[in-house]
């Protein structure tokens, strides 16, 4: 534990192999577009999209749409895994809720947000809250089953140190349960982030106006415009990425010390 | 029993299932006073101390501090357990100070009465390190500092030093002697050690094997203060020879 390593330490020698990979990859991908001969509305050239994704930026086309789906991420991540934290406490102190909810929990898991998506823009309108509750539902399972994996895994031995300090249910969960089960519980919230991601896109594609998925739509259908599709692939892409990063930064800041 | 005992046991019974822990217990510390209890393992030792915390209820008898019976855990008792127990993601002057903290002391007098404790304990300059980078002799001296935080009457040891190499036990051992000179705690300590024993109880309480029940009771007459040096043969090897005498006489019988 004295060894675990600083983000610097690791940061440092792992930006250059992320350069290299990068320049491979795009590199590649023009390769593809010059021996195949590829007209841009197959598969632009990674300059065409470069350009496209400056130019769909500077022009005010990418801003609303970003902030949208934005909000939506950052909201359905934040609900879901909240709840899940809730319930995955549930599950896992409350032998006899884990057994009756369970098979729920996993069917509604095994049933493809893809499919549900249309009913709760039925249920929810078309505005924010109905791709809030998306990515609520997405982000919920895994954060939910880390939860209650992580709080599962608590020493008893600190338990019954507690009760021997007669510590009340709230400080026991407070000083021993979270702290306990954090590392588990955010390795559910890296899953998390990344599938709210994935929810608000699937979510706009259910028929709002707005939103980066919206965009990608209207991209190939009405406007033929495949380098904006792209571009806006690599804005759902950063938006991922980043999101992913600011979780993996705070777990560092909350687990690294200890 | 008589009645200046401040913690006692009377018939305790214990049994997980079909299996007896404890069968009919009986022991009881008068204040001040240092009882070890030595027996093999699986005799119930520390499921006695369990119950003597209030962390288990016995099946049959009772322990009662002060002539009340104990039903669950009391700030007067205060249990160290086999292990430190330390809150990983705590400092060290954080764990010890974790019992004010339940108790809900304000801020300014739980750093006080942390810096007092970890002063006592001989954990100076280590108050703001994490339990991952002390060694085992440093952690169990926190866990130590955090049981005396609410100034127990009773201090149960749970096998405290069982885990650490000899050099270090016997320098908690001399160091548990010295508190014990300045505050007048009653000490109750489970120890497979036969030294460990003598060195700090008055009485060592020898339980046969399991079901536990009470072999004989060995009484160690060397004044105190005690040191190594000064604990000569003459009070050891008779005392040893008896304890050991009556270990076997109790395997022998189970």
């Amino acid at each position: 534990m004295i060894a675990a390593p600083r983000a610097g330490d690791r940061l440092v020698p792992a930006i250059w192999p992320l350069g290299v990979a990068f320049v491979a990859f795009v590199a590649l991908w023009q390769a593809v577009v010059m021996v195949g001969d590829l007209p841009a509305f197959i598969l632009p050239g990674p300059g065409v999209v470069a350009s496209r994704f400056v130019r769909a930026w500077a022009d005010g086309t990418m801003w609303p749409h970003f902030l949208t789906t934005l909000s939506e991420v950052v909201l359905g991540f934040v609900a879901g895994s909240t709840v899940g934290v809730v319930v995955g406490y549930g599950l896992a102190r409350f032998g006899l809720l884990a057994r009756l909810a369970s098979p729920y929990l996993v069917a509604a898991q095994a049933v493809p947000i893809l499919a549900i998506a249309p009913l709760l823009s039925l249920w929810f309108g078309t505005g924010l809250l109905a791709k809030v509750v998306v990515c609520g539902l997405i982000v919920f399972f895994p954060v939910a089953i880390a939860t209650m994996v992580g709080i599962r895994g608590v020493d008893r031995g600190l338990l019954e140190l507690a009760r021997s300090l007669r510590a009340t249910r709230r400080r026991v969960v407070i000083d021993i349960e979270l702290p306990a089960a954090l590392p588990v519980i955010l390795g559910g919230l890296r899953v998390g982030i990344t599938l709210s991601v994935v929810g608000a896109i699937v979510g706009e594609w259910a028929g709002p106006d707005k939103g980066l998925g919206v965009l990608i739509n209207l991209a190939r259908g009405s406007l033929f415009d495949t380098p904006l599709l792209f571009a806006t692939l690599a804005t759902i892409a950063l938006l991922g990425i980043v999101a992913y990063g600011l979780v993996v930064l705070a777990e560092r800041r909350l687990v690294g010390l200890r | 029993m008589t009645g200046s005992a401040l913690i006692a046991a009377q018939d305790v019974g214990v049994a997980f299932g079909s299996t007896v822990a404890l069968d009919g217990l009986t022991l009881e510390a008068a204040p001040g006073e240092i009882v070890s209890l030595i027996g093999p393992n699986g005799c119930g030792k520390s499921t006695f101390l369990r119950v003597a915390a209030g962390l288990l209820r016995p099946d049959r008898g009772r322990v009662t501090l002060a002539g009340a019976p104990v039903a669950a855990p009391d700030p007067r008792i205060g249990l160290v357990f086999q292990e430190p127990r330390l809150l990983p993601w705590r400092s060290v002057a954080e764990n010890v100070a974790w019992p004010l903290e339940l108790a809900g002391w304000d801020r300014a007098r739980r750093s006080a009465r942390s810096a007092e404790l970890i002063e006592l304990v001989g954990l100076t300059g280590s108050e703001r390190l994490r339990p991952a980078q002390l060694s085992g002799g440093l952690r169990q001296r926190a866990a130590l500092a955090r049981t005396l935080a609410l100034s127990p009457e009773v201090l149960l040891l749970d096998e405290p030093f069982s885990a650490l190499d000899a050099l270090t036990r016997e320098r908690l051992n001399l160091e548990l002697l010295a508190l014990h000179a300045r505050t007048p705690l009653t000490v109750v300590l489970v120890t497979h050690s036969i030294p460990e024993a003598i060195l700090l109880s008055d009485r060592v309480i020898v339980l046969s094997p399991r079901p536990g029940r009470v072999v004989a009771e060995v009484r160690i007459d060397a004044p105190r203060p005690r040191s190594l040096e000064a604990l000569d043969a003459a009070v050891v090897s008779p005392a040893a020879a008896a304890i050991r005498g009556h270990l076997e006489t109790g395997e022998a019988a189970a």
